[in-house]
């Protein structure tokens, strides 16, 4: 037997199909994942790409079609989600709206049946840690949208649950609240010690939060790892597309060697990339996508550099200029660079110019 | 060996717990016919079953003292349109149950229409106006119907009669000096039905038209349009399905006014729920009664097909 | 559309105008309904110390009471029954079972229940009031069924999947979640199959048995003698039994807004 443990859940070949004949949807197709205890893991992906659905399994609202769900090593797939030392906090914050703020905390205590004065103890613990004391006798329709999403948290969180589900539970909060709310997530997350699963489609959101991140996409997951993991090798183009902003460009296998690859750029000079893990190694001749992250270019005179072209277009966006250069290819590439006061705008519009990418600038991905 | 020992009980709980699904789907449908079940029983017997036992009451022969025997017999049908002269045996057609039949048809016809010319300017008089006043008046409106229908038609009665409010200014002015006899006509039954039942015509119109922008009324008027051009072209459109609602939500209770009718109507003019409650009083004929009933059920059931028939032309009309 | 209005406050007019008359003349000192003679309490009097309408109102209020609590009761469960499901087998045919009362004329409900309760007379020889609760209770479903369903349906459905996340059961998420939430559908459906079943003449009058004037029915019954303001007086308190609970009724469907 492994240290089957040291994980909080583990979901084995989990497949759940929606409808039946013609109309069946496979809204999560054959996953598997291992969540750490006391992680915060985040399941990202579009929307309908069986992120939602795969919570609802863990949470218990869904049953899947085949494979397992274990909790703390036991398997629980077949338990209803009343009985599953899981909580959620959902979309809707689904707050109760007969009961005040310290009722709604008390729900799921009274529910477990634990005494009266633990479960005033708790309460007000759950109102300090998410500093909502002063609102406890408030009906629920009489806070703000973000007082409500903190009620919902802590009525989550007062059970002490192995795991908390969270369902995209900052999309309903404007942007100044959501940037607090993700800093106080990541605090209660630690404060608490409690497994934390995450779902969103929002990249930023899962880059600043997460130690793990899960990328999902039609039902599958196609990526898991640390947020810098992701971001600096992203394993498969739809990943390299979804999170962050990034240049395709066609290239050939010049020789591959030690986990580097020699390319030469269609469109440009012949660069040396990383591969991403558990890719068998291309072997020279392949016709193969390299990636650049837009901040990881910069243009430079005509000849210098890897890339060539025309400078297409130079759009201001404040903290950064994005410079949009037309290949010899065909391509439009894009460089990001950061502002600064002292900058002179040597670059314009029509002119011919070089690109020069970062060492170690550049991946290669699947297709 | 160790891929096939460990994908098959992953499988198998699988299949288990669509398994599981499946008799958790099913005990969820068993559980709600268990909830429908007391009100479907109430129903059955008191409200669906025993019009199953007229259908069989109407092919009958009529007991001595009311009730029936249970012998068959086509009678109660056959003298819902016929009748037989007892002394020469001749057949003719039942006159009174015919200008019976037609009195509720035609009354209930000008009930409608009356109940549309007052309804529908009230309802467009309140769809118009600001938002927050407007469930006020609709309350307004909602109240007399909420009111017992015999306290309403009483209401018209003391108002009528030949002592009553009208007559006794009238003649006290001087304007008349014998009372005009109001009360146990036609047109009593007709404004008592008018009365009873305007609010069921001025809801229906007032919820189509809730929703419809009044601008672009004024946008109709921007263009030069006449009024009549704007509620012959706009607003009657728009307010279509309501109308046809509210025509047969005062239609239909109109074809079967049975308490309008008696107090307003007297004795002499009858409604078809007047013949038909006539025909279970002491040695009455109750297969007649059965078949007079099923007869006003079919009427209303056309009048609801119609209805059904027309609001289902509209939608595809509209798609 | 100047004439619209003009036609709305005629409309007004008619239906509260009658009205009036009738609630006046329940206070005036003589017997007449159209000459007045001085405020006086006198009807109201009457009709109190009056045994038969006493009788007749305790019956009506058993009655509609009962019908009003059975019909509830049984509706909520209906409602429970037919709503928030994938449709199943055979919830057309309970849609139209719950919704007959509305769709057949009253006087052909009532002239079957004639037949069906005669036959039960005869064959039990039993002449009591289970008839008529029998008959009021039906008739009433659909009136308590429809703010219950409608309530039901503007529920959201995440706040019972919280309660089960929240450990608790079926059975004590319908008690601490559902239900609270559901209480004003019920009551105002309660409140409408009251004020239906006080209301109702037709099948009453044909389904009761001999002595069983509910007042409705008893007011049916003087109508056709010389009409005191007696009639008037036990109107007028009808009326303000109706406008108070349709009131209450609209109060409580706006609170849910």
């Amino acid at each position: 037997m492994r240290g089957d443990t040291d994980f909080a859940v583990q979901v084995k070949g989990v497949t759940k199909v929606f409808g039946t004949g013609a109309q069946a949807f496979r809204a999560v197709d054959e996953v598997s994942i291992d969540i750490q205890q006391n992680e915060f893991l985040t399941l990202l992906g579009p929307s309908g790409c069986g992120k939602t659905t795969l919570l609802r399994m863990i949470a218990g609202f869904e049953h899947p079609t085949a494979g397992q769900i274990l909790l703390d090593g036991a398997e629980i797939s077949h338990l209803p989600p009343y009985q599953r030392p899981v909580n959620t906090v959902f979309q809707s914050y689904a707050l109760f709206p007969h009961m005040t703020v310290a009722q709604n905390i008390a729900f799921g205590l009274e529910m477990l049946g634990k005494p009266a004065g633990e479960v005033r103890q708790t309460v007000d613990a759950m109102l300090t840690l998410v500093r909502m004391a002063e609102l406890r006798d408030r009906r629920t329709d009489q806070i703000s949208g973000g007082q409500q999403q903190r009620v919902a948290l802590a009525r989550a969180l007062a059970p002490h649950p192995k795991v908390l589900l969270l369902d995209e539970p900052l999309s309903a909060l404007d942007y100044k609240l959501r940037k607090d709310m993700q800093i106080e997530l990541k605090r209660l997350q630690s404060e608490t010690g409690i497994t934390f699963v995450f779902v969103t489609h929002d990249q930023e959101e899962a880059l600043t939060m997460s130690n793990r991140v899960a990328v999902m996409n039609q039902g599958k997951i196609l990526q898991l790892g640390t947020p810098r993991d992701i971001y600096d090798h992203p394993a498969e183009r739809f990943v390299a597309d979804f999170i962050g902003d990034t240049n395709f460009l066609n290239a050939q296998v010049v020789n591959s060697a030690g986990g580097k690859v020699t390319l030469k750029l269609t469109a440009g000079e012949e660069v040396t990339a990383d591969l991403p893990g558990g890719v068998a190694p291309p072997v020279a001749g392949d016709s193969v996508t390299a990636v650049v992250r837009w901040e990881h270019a910069k243009l430079t005179a005509q000849g210098a550099g890897q890339l060539s072209g025309t400078l297409a277009n130079v759009v201001y966006v404040g903290t950064d200029t994005h410079y949009y250069v037309e290949l010899s290819d065909g391509t439009t590439f894009v460089s990001r660079i950061q502002n600064s006061r002292d900058d002179e705008l040597t670059f314009s519009e029509g002119m011919p110019v070089g690109v020069s990418i970062e060492s170690n600038g550049v991946q290669v991905v699947r297709n | 060996m160790g891929e096939a020992q460990t994908k098959a009980p992953g499988t198998g709980t699988g299949s288990q717990v669509q398994a599981s699904a499946e008799r958790a789907r099913k005990a969820r449908v068993r559980a709600h016919w268990l909830l429908n079940t007391p009100a479907l029983i109430i129903l059955l017997c008191a409200a669906s079953g025993p019009l199953f036992v007229v259908i069989i009451y109407s092919f009958l022969t009529p007991g001595d003292y009311g009730g029936i025997e249970w012998a068959f017999s086509l009678d109660g049908w056959f003298s819902v349109f016929m009748q037989r002269d007892i002394f020469e045996g001749t057949l003719s057609v039942a006159d009174a149950h015919m200008s019976i039949l037609w009195r509720s048809v035609r009354l209930s016809l000008l009930t409608t229409l009356t109940a549309f010319v007052l309804g529908f300017p009230t309802a467009y008089f309140i769809a118009t106006r600001p938002r927050e006043t407007r469930n006020v008046w609709l309350f307004l409106i909602t109240i007399p119907f909420w009111v017992n229908l015999l306290i309403r038609t009483f209401a018209i009665m003391e108002l009528i009669r030949n002592k009553g409010v009208i007559n006794t200014i009238l003649m006290s002015t001087g304007i008349i000096e014998q009372p005009i006899q109001m009360l146990f006509t036609d047109f009593a039954i007709m404004v008592g039905m008018t009365y009873v039942y305007l609010p069921l015509m001025v809801l229906p119109i007032y919820a189509s038209m809730e929703k419809f922008d009044f601008r672009l009324v004024e946008a109709g008027y921007d263009l030069y349009a006449t009024r009549m051009k704007v509620l012959r072209r706009i607003i009657l459109p728009l307010a279509k399905p309501g109308i046809v609602a509210g025509s047969i939500l005062v239609f239909i209770p109109s074809l079967g006014a049975y308490v309008t009718p008696r107090i307003l109507g007297g004795g002499k003019n009858m409604m078809l729920g007047n013949l038909i409650a006539l025909q279970f009083g002491q040695g009455r004929n109750w297969p007649l009664g059965s078949a007079l009933a099923l007869t006003l059920l079919a009427m209303v059931m056309v009048a609801l097909l119609i209805y059904v028939r027309g609001v289902a032309k509209q939608d595809s009309g509209r798609h | 559309m100047t004439g619209f209005t003009g036609i709305a406050v005629l409309c007004f007019l008619v239906l509260y105008a009658p009205l009036v008359p009738l609630v006046v003349y329940s206070f005036n000192h003589g017997s007449s309904l159209a000459i007045w003679e001085g405020l006086s309490l006198r009807w109201y009097y009457s009709a109190w110390e009056n045994e038969l309408v006493q009788e007749a109102t305790i019956r009506s209020l058993v009655l509609a009471i009962s019908a009003a609590v059975i019909s509830t009761a049984v509706a909520t469960m209906a409602a429970l029954g037919t709503t928030r499901t994938s449709p199943y087998k055979g919830l057309t045919l309970v849609y139209a079972l719950i919704n007959q009362p509305l769709m057949v004329p009253e006087i052909v409900t009532a002239v079957a229940l004639l037949i069906v309760f005669a036959v039960i007379r005869a064959a039990t020889d039993y002449h009591g009031m289970a008839y008529l609760i029998l008959a009021h209770t039906a008739f009433c479903i659909p009136f308590a069924y429809l703010p219950i369903r409608a309530r039901l349906e503007g529920m959201d459905l995440t706040l019972e999947t919280a309660a089960a996340d929240l450990y608790a059961t079926p059975l004590k998420a319908f008690k601490r979640v559902t239900l609270p939430l559901l209480w004003p559908g019920i009551l105002a459906g309660f409140m409408l199959a009251f004020v239906i079943s006080l209301d109702d003449v037709v099948i009453t009058e044909l389904v009761k048995s001999a002595g069983q004037d509910t007042l409705p029915t008893y007011m049916l019954g003087q109508l056709r003698r010389v009409i005191t303001p007696e009639v008037n007086a036990i109107s007028t308190v009808l009326l303000a039994i109706s406008v108070v609970v349709v009131t209450i009724f609209f109060f409580l469907n706006k609170e849910k807004r």
